[in-house]
């Protein structure tokens, strides 16, 4: 969808007064069947990906594989080593399993160190982050998404996007402000 | 813009907060004065958008002076061998591993405000622990530094490291020294991934506020993009409640492996099975007295007391009598042990440490520093006047870097065959080795305040009462129900 002088519309948005308001403003924009928009906000509003419709996020599962990874990584770097490349016999302990728990050790932390990376890398790259630019940052009013703003855009590829409707609806939520955002400058 | 009242810039009295919580069924606000989200933006964005005060150049350059020297000591020990330390026979660890522990420990503090009282629902921590965690950061790099270089020939540190050496032979993956290598550098890797995904919303706020190009820029990029989408929050709270999960064990892991150093030797005072617990207790106890003793300055040079309540204080002095207690009691079980094992070796270490050679470092730092010192936070009054609190941290700070002295040399100095003992005394290379890691802690914490924002915003503003959607207030509930 383009505006009559051109510009590419990415969406339309729209500024709250206060965390609640959009909550609220939330809630009727998932039951109007919308997919594709989402809110801003300075903090993580308590209960908001309930009102959006989100369901629990699966960044858990991509740990659990990290941590997984860990543990086999420890595993493989401590018995190859110790127990087939070069056997050395310290401190008279034997190589039998009554020793593996001196293993231990550093299973756990490889365990927690594969987790922290597989935590921190999935949240960049399940958030599409890094990116330079977003074309929600064509919109002055919206840098203070991360000071004291509250804001929700929907969409235009959203299938129920239509200009007309759509500002309607987030005028009805209590809106200020709604404007069209741009793709490009 | 959120509603609220934002009130004038008074400070609250102590008699007004006391008065406050003395009313049943109200919460004293975490935040004071019902400030503003634009409040809390300004204020703690404002200690590195404004012109540095000329305390902090002062401060800055005494701390960098101190950190260059240290930087010198440590060249010089380098380049002329680990003889120019006062290590010799018997006492071949001294104030090397004595400031590893004494730094390591200091760390702690900021993972358990970061994580375990995160598990924990404790909201208060908010206002404590981006500052913490930066302080965990400078600890563990300043601990580093020690077994890096106490090895001597600092060029065969990759010695440390899972690989072959030139006869193909492998690092003992069952000693508790390789444990400490893996456990410290995950400690230090996992602290900064956590510290940096907590830092991510709040740099965005400064990329948004950034006046030249040059700042935007860089903060942009470290800012990788964040625009407080919930979607993105979404992954993000997961992310960090997992960071805080994993955490959880790895802290308490870390400071049980650095004890393991020592209790799977067959030293007397060393080789017992309540190091682990007792060396994580001690390491929370000092930890907390750093962050106070960071924390109260910052909270007056900024006028953060809004943010950084008395109340804020005084559970910070709660934690540092609860662990102070729990490590009193493993002092007194150390001597139990000695006496009930009827092991003369044992019990000769212990007389050691009370009248020996050393004997004024267990009644001043062991005894008067760590155990009756914290004993003053039974008394609300000593628990916010800010003055004993820090007096307490300071005792604390010295107390736990004596109590790491007695274990390390007072276990070594006298050990079986009495031909064999000595004592430890530091040269002037030990002496400015350690105070230059002051120095280095204090100018990295220095930078820190002026470049980042030291109090993470994004997760005070979770706690303020405007922000939650559910209207279940307790302060208006509370002020209705008692006007």
């Amino acid at each position: 969808m383009r505006t009559p002088s051109g510009h590419r519309v990415y969406a339309i948005a729209a500024e709250y007064s206060s965390a609640e308001e959009l909550y609220e403003a939330a809630k009727r924009v998932r039951d109007a069947g919308f997919k594709r928009w989402d809110v801003f906000s300075p903090f993580p509003i308590h209960g908001m990906d309930e009102a959006m419709g989100l369901g629990k996020s699966w960044l858990s599962a991509v740990v659990l594989a990290g941590g997984i990874t860990g543990l086999l990584t420890a595993i493989t770097v401590e018995f190859g080593p110790s127990w087939l490349l070069y056997p050395v016999i310290v401190h008279g302990k034997p190589f039998n399993w009554a020793t593996v728990p001196a293993f231990f050790p550093i299973m756990f932390e490889l365990t927690v160190l594969f987790s922290a990376f597989a935590a921190f890398f999935a949240n960049l790259i399940m958030n599409g982050l890094p990116r330079w630019h977003h074309p929600m940052f064509n919109w002055d009013r919206f840098a203070r998404a991360t000071n004291d703003g509250f804001f929700l855009a929907i969409e235009a590829r959203d299938p129920r996007f239509s200009e007309i409707e759509t500002h309607d609806l987030l005028l009805e939520t209590g809106g200020l402000h709604i404007t069209i955002v741009h793709e490009e400058d | 813009m959120d509603g609220a009242i934002t009130a004038p810039e008074v400070e609250v009295t102590e008699s007004e907060e006391i008065a406050s919580t003395e009313r049943p069924l109200t919460r004293v606000p975490l935040v004071l004065n019902r400030r503003s989200y634009g409040w809390i933006t300004e204020r703690i964005t404002g200690a590195v958008e404004n012109r540095a005060p000329r305390w902090w150049w002062v401060a800055f350059a005494v701390t960098a002076a101190i950190a260059g020297f240290g930087l010198f000591c440590l060249g010089y020990q380098i380049s002329t061998g680990v003889g120019t330390w006062g290590l010799n026979h018997p006492v071949g660890w001294a104030w090397d591993i004595t400031n590893f522990v004494f730094w390591i420990g200091i760390g702690h503090a900021g993972t358990l405000i970061s994580a375990i009282l995160y598990l924990l629902r404790q909201k208060w921590r908010t206002s404590i622990n981006r500052s913490a965690e930066a302080m965990t950061l400078f600890a563990v790099i300043c601990a580093a530094i020690f077994p890096g270089i106490h090895v001597g020939r600092v060029w065969m540190a990759w010695y440390l490291a899972p690989l072959p050496n030139n006869y193909g032979i492998w690092p003992n993956f069952r000693s508790p020294l390789m444990w400490d290598v893996f456990a410290v550098s995950t400690y230090f890797t996992v602290s900064v991934l956590f510290w940096y995904t907590g830092l991510i919303p709040d740099l965005a706020t400064l990329r948004d506020r950034a006046t030249s190009k040059i700042k935007k820029f860089l903060y942009g990029i470290f800012a990788v993009g964040w625009r407080g989408a919930n979607r993105h929050w979404r992954h993000y709270e997961m992310a960090y409640l997992l960071l805080a999960g994993i955490s959880t064990p790895l802290v308490l892991s870390v400071h049980s492996v650095v004890s393991f150093d020592f209790a799977t030797s067959i030293l007397p005072t060393w080789h017992t099975t309540i190091f682990p617990p007792y060396f994580v207790a001690g390491a929370i106890f000092g930890g907390f007295a750093m962050v106070l003793t960071l924390m109260l300055p910052a909270r007056a040079l900024f006028k953060l007391h809004d943010i950084i309540t008395l109340q804020h204080i005084d559970k910070m002095a709660k934690i540092i009598l609860l662990t102070g207690s729990i490590v009193s009691y493993a002092y007194a079980m150390e001597f139990f042990m000695a006496w009930y094992s009827g092991n003369q070796y044992e019990r000769f270490a212990f007389w050691n440490r009370v009248l020996g050679p050393y004997w004024w470092y267990w009644w001043v730092g062991m005894l008067f520093c760590n155990c009756l010192s914290p004993q003053l936070f039974w008394f609300r009054w000593c628990r916010r006047n800010v003055l004993v609190v820090y007096f307490v941290s300071m005792c604390v700070n010295a107390g736990m870097w004596f109590e790491r002295f007695i274990i390390i040399v007072g276990g070594l100095h006298r050990d079986f065959l009495p031909s064999s003992w000595g004592l430890f005394i530091p040269t002037w290379v030990d002496i400015w080795t350690f105070i230059g890691t002051h120095g280095i802690f204090l100018s990295l914490f220095l930078l820190f305040i002026r470049f980042l924002p030291m109090i993470a915003m994004s997760e005070v503003k979770i706690v303020l009462p405007q922000s939650d959607v559910h209207r279940h207030d307790p302060i208006t509930v509370g002020e209705k129900e008692h006007a």
